[in-house]
């Protein structure tokens, strides 16, 4: 397949998914001229206004009308533009899609994947940048996948469609463009993160865009001598325990960085399992508690940039602690 | 209207459907004695029935003139007021008792009570506890019908307060645009919980805002069965025909509080006393009198109703509870299990 954007990548995967079976719609606004990302782009010819369904702007009912779609025998693919006008569907989200399958006793699935565009949109201000996987991750019922390459966004939104759960699937709102080789046919299970470097000082663990600064922060770090583990979650739920148990074992040291604000945000549950389990430092980078504004100043102030990681490495690099640097001096 | 002609064999019928709802609210709301935690009660430890009971007493003409005209496998949603749209889908009143009393061997396992009891087997997709929230499922799941190029139609209940929230509007919209199957049914009861809905409602009300998204329908005394039965027939059969979603405004009454625990004393006695006259099982056994249908025919069909109720009450008690790991079944396949 070679190298596509991680727009293509995920236009590609649901091609497939859609070839393959006719029981895969995809609804939303815009879905009909290929999506405000072109990442239906070509859909709607190859498939026609019944399977690429162009919606008005009503959230709720996209959200509501996939429910009901997948309790009666399909596969919807719900595109919300934004995670942020996604929050007009907190109800069919969480109150209908997330509990259906158990308060109904199980006689009803609800396969359906909601794509939620995830984080920090730059000069887009406070209702087009946040990253808001925690609260899903928080719901019983759902699956929330963050994919960080154009190679998940493939291998992930097949497995999301084809998983039988209600999926939040979260691209990130600027990785859009981003591009790289895409192995056609490759699928990832959920659940499994990816080493993305290996390293025996600290693990890092992060995910979505957040990965590609995590790695430029290690780059650095190994230039000061420090030589970090970069753990990709890539699902958030279910999160790859065993892998973040296993690096942090090996290394003892533990930070875990995301673009969203930092209390209450899922670097907390990665890091208290980690401190519960295993004892070693743990430390979390996330956002101020602020909502993101819209000149740069204050948009920066919200970011998670590779030097406030490589900061935060080289603070808990220092702390005494059973990890290998601390062993070393 | 149209006066419509009766038949004394199809107003038995309905009849009989009404005296099933009826005789399952009475025994639901007599189990739910002395326990659900509501408007300030706190929840005893004796009630069979625990959790909030929206009884649908003197509601039971809608769902029965609605659901004489739906075969088996078209599909329903409903609302937190819901036993009689699945009593007369068809589902099972002994699964349904045994769903409010928490049992393994209703519905749901034990896993939805009274606000969310489903038979997806007789294509009834569930009560549900959030006003206006089957409206979208309901739209979605007349979707797929159209996707899939069959001929089912999808009924979607729901009551006066569900007109003022957001799905309502998005709904009709969207079955209107995609030209969907369904028809949508106001089961208008006049009160949001404790509030007369007319003071929160501004405009012509329901059907108007209806017909503005282009959603054209009736407007039909809820409490004339006879009269839901024959507007749901001819509302049916243009969807049935392909000509998009219809609107069935089907005024009624709450004859009962929010809950079963609910005095409702913030309602005019005389109020209450005049809708109690206007009793759809009464209207309906004065006219099956008059067309020669003996009393005693009419006790035998309530006493067969309340024989089917207690049988279902008795087989309630003896049930077996749900097993505490059910507590971890039925979320979700991947990520699933206790994760603490």
């Amino acid at each position: 397949m070679g190298r596509l954007t991680y727009a293509q990548a995920a236009c590609t995967a649901l091609a497939e998914a859609m070839r393959a079976d006719p029981r895969v719609v995809a609804l939303g606004e815009d879905v009909g001229r290929g999506g405000i990302f072109a990442q239906y782009r070509g859909l709607a010819q190859e498939f026609g206004p019944q399977r690429v369904i162009d919606t008005p702007i009503s959230e709720a009912t996209i959200m509501g009308a996939a429910v009901g779609m997948a309790l009666n025998g399909l596969k919807p693919v719900v595109e919300m533009r934004v995670v942020d006008f996604a929050l007009c569907s907190m109800d069919e989200v969480v109150n209908q899609a997330a509990k259906a399958r158990y308060m109904f006793g199980g006689q009803g699935r609800v396969p359906l994947v909601a794509r939620m565009p995830n984080g920090l949109w730059s000069a887009s201000a406070a209702q087009h940048s946040q990253s808001l996987e925690a609260w899903f991750a928080h719901m019983p019922g759902l699956v929330v996948v963050t994919p960080a390459t154009p190679a998940d966004n493939y291998a992930l939104l097949h497995a999301a469609i084809e998983s039988g759960d209600p999926v939040i699937y979260m691209e990130h709102k600027e990785l859009w463009g981003s591009e790289g080789e895409v192995p056609v046919g490759r699928r990832v299970a959920l659940g499994t993160a990816e080493l993305r470097r290996t390293g025996g000082d600290a693990t890092l663990v992060t995910w979505s865009r957040t990965v590609h600064t995590a790695l430029e922060a290690a780059e650095a770090a190994a230039k000061r001598g420090l030589a970090i583990e970069v753990v990709d979650l890539r699902t958030i739920w279910p999160w790859d325990r065993d892998a973040v148990l296993a690096s942090a074992a090996k290394t003892g040291r533990l930070l875990v960085a995301h673009e969203a604000v930092q209390a209450g945000g899922f670097g907390a549950e990665v890091a208290a399992t980690v401190a519960e389990e295993l004892g070693v430092p743990v430390k979390r980078i996330g956002a101020p508690r602020i909502p993101v504004g819209y000149s740069k100043p204050l948009e920066d102030e919200a970011r998670i940039t590779a030097d406030r990681i490589l900061a935060a490495l080289v603070a808990l690099c220092d702390r005494p602690g059973p990890g290998r640097s601390a062993a070393r001096r | 209207m149209a006066a419509t002609v009766s038949n004394p064999q199809r107003l038995l019928a309905l009849y009989r459907t009404m005296a099933r709802i009826r005789a399952f609210e009475n025994a639901a709301e007599e189990a739910s004695k002395g326990g659900v935690a509501a408007f300030g009660a706190a929840l005893g430890t004796q009630a069979l029935v625990r959790g909030p009971l929206h009884l649908s007493t003197g509601q039971e003409a809608v769902p029965a003139g609605v659901c004489a005209n739906l075969d088996r496998t078209d599909l329903i949603t409903s609302t937190h007021r819901g036993h009689g749209h699945t009593i007369a889908k068809g589902a099972d009143a002994t699964a349904m008792m045994c769903e409010l009393f928490g049992r393994a061997t209703g519905f749901n396992g034990g896993k939805g009570g009274s606000m969310h009891i489903a038979d997806f087997s007789v294509g009834m997709l569930g009560a549900n506890g959030v006003v206006a929230a089957g409206i979208p499922i309901a739209a979605g799941a007349a979707h797929a019908i159209k996707l899939r190029g069959a001929r089912e139609i999808v009924a979607c209940f729901f009551g006066d307060g569900a007109v003022n929230r957001g799905p309502f509007l998005e709904g009709l919209n969207w079955a209107q645009i995609y030209h969907l199957p369904v028809l949508f049914v106001c089961e208008d009861n006049r009160y949001s919980a404790t509030t007369p809905t007319e003071a929160m409602t501004g405009g012509e009300g329901a059907a108007a805002r209806a017909h503005a998204v282009g959603v054209h329908g009736r407007v039909v005394d809820g409490n004339d069965v006879e009269a839901v039965d024959a507007a749901a027939a001819a509302l049916i059969e243009e969807v049935r025909a392909g000509r998009g979603p219809r609107f069935l405004h089907a005024v009624t009454y709450r004859v009962k509080g929010h809950v079963s625990v609910d005095p409702a004393a913030y309602r005019n006695p005389d109020e209450v006393s005049r809708a109690v006259e206007e009793d759809p099982l009464r209207n309906a056994a004065e006219k099956l009198a008059a067309l020669g249908v003996g009393a005693l025919e009419l006790e035998r069909v309530r006493a067969e109703a309340e024989r089917e109720i207690a049988a279902a009450v008795a087989a309630a008690h003896a049930a077996p509870w749900p097993q505490t790991a059910s507590a971890y079944g039925e979320i979700q396949d991947t990520g699933a299990g206790r994760w603490y």
